[in-house]
């Protein structure tokens, strides 16, 4: 687990609201395992009637759930731990556009590589949102998903393309397929597409 | 008294490599700037079959997808097709039967052997060799036709399901695979390793020509055989264990020479580990159901996820951004040989000619999986 904490702790360093959060809860966690090492006994019987509770809740919620469907909240940018069996990544990242560069920068500094950048028209909510994918050779699967989101109208990335040479043609397929433009790509001309292409295919709006 | 020819230092001239080009496997282009026999400047130009697979991803459902999968790296179809199945199945929360599991990892190895073996036809072939390519369409054949058995086609396949296999595998298949490793076993020594591994010219084209390094894999995003030729150990098997590989004994082959020779040796390599896990999964082969019980219409929650498995050139993998309809809302595939190809323009800077396309070659690239 510790690339995955050590990459998220360097991750951090660009949220410095959600740090000060994960450090007061950690000291919590700490605190709290202290004082489960001082009365093991009192907490495990606790611990029992507690799991008897939670299962006589979760019982009682299950027929619920299938019925309405979770709403996913408004993401604040930061740093999330998720699943990595449910979800194929370990450390989910949402940041403003200005701060991709410092995350490729934290990212190739740990020594992950990139594996891919793509782009996602939700047209509905008038934005573009851009993901890229990073990986590391490591003991534990660690992937790290960082993503953006920018107006539909203005369209505008900076480039990660010095950092990542790798990321030159990831950054031309991105712009040609969605129109997204990547500030300071230094030849951001069709790459799959004819040299004279004018359309965007991978947009919403494209009719086929 | 004949004067020669009197170039200045800086001249260079254009050097048009493809569309359509014995050497470059498929229609690439290479824009090649040379000086004299020296590569100055490459720069591949692609896109002559892109198809938009992507696009037609959003047009359809799920399953009605599937087909597209196995016609982009038309020589290992199968990772193709196991890599975008897992990317649903993640999304749809669907459990595969072990049984399925099995003959999925039977079947993808064998394609993996398919794909080794064509590509030692034709890269040898680049370097001037043809016997060994006979060889080597010797035995893929017999891998076709072992596949073409349970999945009924010889090149592009369709074979998973969501949930599990499309077909089970018969005793027909079980004995004619052994059988075929056993002779694959025979030849490899003397066919493939005495006619070409030990050959002194394959030597010279190979060795200590074409290096890649680790840091250059590592910025471009380099995976497969490529990177393992560099000395990094990173295998999609083992370091993010998927399907049943855990349950199975093999080595990752890695050579850190860096060179062409050591990517040919990696691929080698592999060949015999896929070897032995043919061997253990057919041993272990549970019994039980292939499929699971599946809903015939697919909508998985919105949300997205990534499913990577490692193909015979690499880490394939498919983002997959579901908005809760029947269809996938957008689906990036992340082809191995794109990163693979995007570092050849600075590795091949100051090769010779010959170099450069031997360097290619051991690249292993397959054009449609770039261009998608």
């Amino acid at each position: 687990m510790s690339i995955i904490y050590d990459t998220k702790w360097a991750l951090l360093a660009l949220f410095p609201e959600q740090a000060e959060e994960e450090k007061v809860r950690e000291e919590e966690a700490k605190v709290l395992a202290a004082l489960q090492e001082m009365e093991p006994a009192e907490e495990e019987g606790e611990k029992a009637s507690q799991e008897v509770e939670q299962q006589e809740e979760a019982a009682a919620e299950k027929p619920k759930k299938p019925k309405e469907p979770e709403e996913i909240p408004p993401r604040n940018n930061g740093v999330l731990e998720v699943d990595y069996q449910a979800r194929g990544a370990s450390l989910d990242v949402l940041c403003s556009p200005e701060q991709v560069i410092d995350t490729a920068g934290i990212l190739d500094k740990a020594g992950f590589f990139i594996e891919s950048i793509s782009g996602v028209d939700w047209i509905k909510e008038d934005q573009m949102e851009v993901i890229y994918d990073y990986s590391i050779v490591a003991d534990v699967p660690c992937r790290v998903v960082v993503r953006t989101r920018i107006p539909r109208s203005e369209p505008v990335v900076p480039t990660i393309s010095e950092i990542y040479p790798g990321a030159n043609w990831h950054e031309r397929e991105t712009h040609e397929f969605f129109g997204i433009r990547f500030e300071g790509h230094p030849n951001l001309v069709p790459l799959l597409l004819p040299e004279d292409a004018d359309f965007h295919p991978l947009r919403k709006d494209f009719k086929l | 008294m004949t004067v020669p020819i009197q170039c200045g230092p800086d001249e260079t001239f254009v050097l048009n490599l493809g569309p359509q080009h014995p050497a470059t496997h498929g229609v690439l282009r290479v824009k090649l700037t040379m000086d004299g026999e020296y590569v100055v400047k490459a720069e591949p130009v692609l896109g002559y079959i892109h198809r938009m697979h992507e696009k037609m991803a959003e047009a359809g459902t799920f399953a009605q997808f599937m087909p597209n999968t196995g016609r982009m790296d038309y020589l290992s179809a199968l990772s193709y097709n196991q890599g975008y199945v897992m990317a649903v199945e993640r999304a749809a929360g669907i459990e595969v039967p072990e049984r399925a599991e099995y003959i999925r990892t039977i079947t993808v190895e064998l394609n993996r052997i398919s794909s080794h073996l064509l590509w030692f036809g034709a890269f040898v072939l680049d370097l001037g060799g043809f016997t060994p390519l006979l060889y080597a369409f010797d035995d893929r054949e017999k891998i076709l036709d072992l596949l073409e058995h349970v999945t009924g086609s010889r090149l592009t396949y369709c074979y998973y399901r969501f949930g599990g296999v499309y077909n089970d595998i018969d005793d027909e298949f079980i004995t004619g695979t052994s059988d075929f490793i056993k002779r694959l076993r025979s030849r490899l020594p003397s066919l493939y390793h005495d006619l070409v591994t030990g050959n002194i010219i394959l030597i010279k084209r190979l060795k200590d020509i074409g290096f890649i390094t680790q840091e250059v894999c590592r910025k471009y995003g380099a995976t497969g055989p490529v990177a393992r030729g560099s000395g990094i150990n990173y295998d999609i098997r083992k370091n993010e264990p998927y399907s049943v590989y855990p349950e199975f004994n093999f080595d990752i082959p890695v050579y850190s020479e860096c060179d062409s020779m050591a990517r040919y040796m990696v691929r080698m390599d592999e060949i015999e580990q896929s070897m032995r896990i043919i061997e253990q999964a057919l041993d272990k082969l549970p019994d039980g159901p292939v499929m699971a019980k599946v809903p015939k219409a697919l909508k998985p929650a919105a949300g997205d996820c990534y499913a990577a498995v490692e193909a015979a050139r690499g880490s394939f993998g498919c983002r997959l951004v579901c908005d809760g309809g029947k269809g996938p809302y957008r689906l990036k595939l992340r082809s191995p040989t794109y990163s693979n190809l995007s570092l050849f323009g600075e590795v091949a800077e100051g090769m010779l000619l010959a170099d450069a396309l031997a360097l290619m070659g051991s690249l292993d690239l397959v054009i449609p999986e770039i261009d998608r």
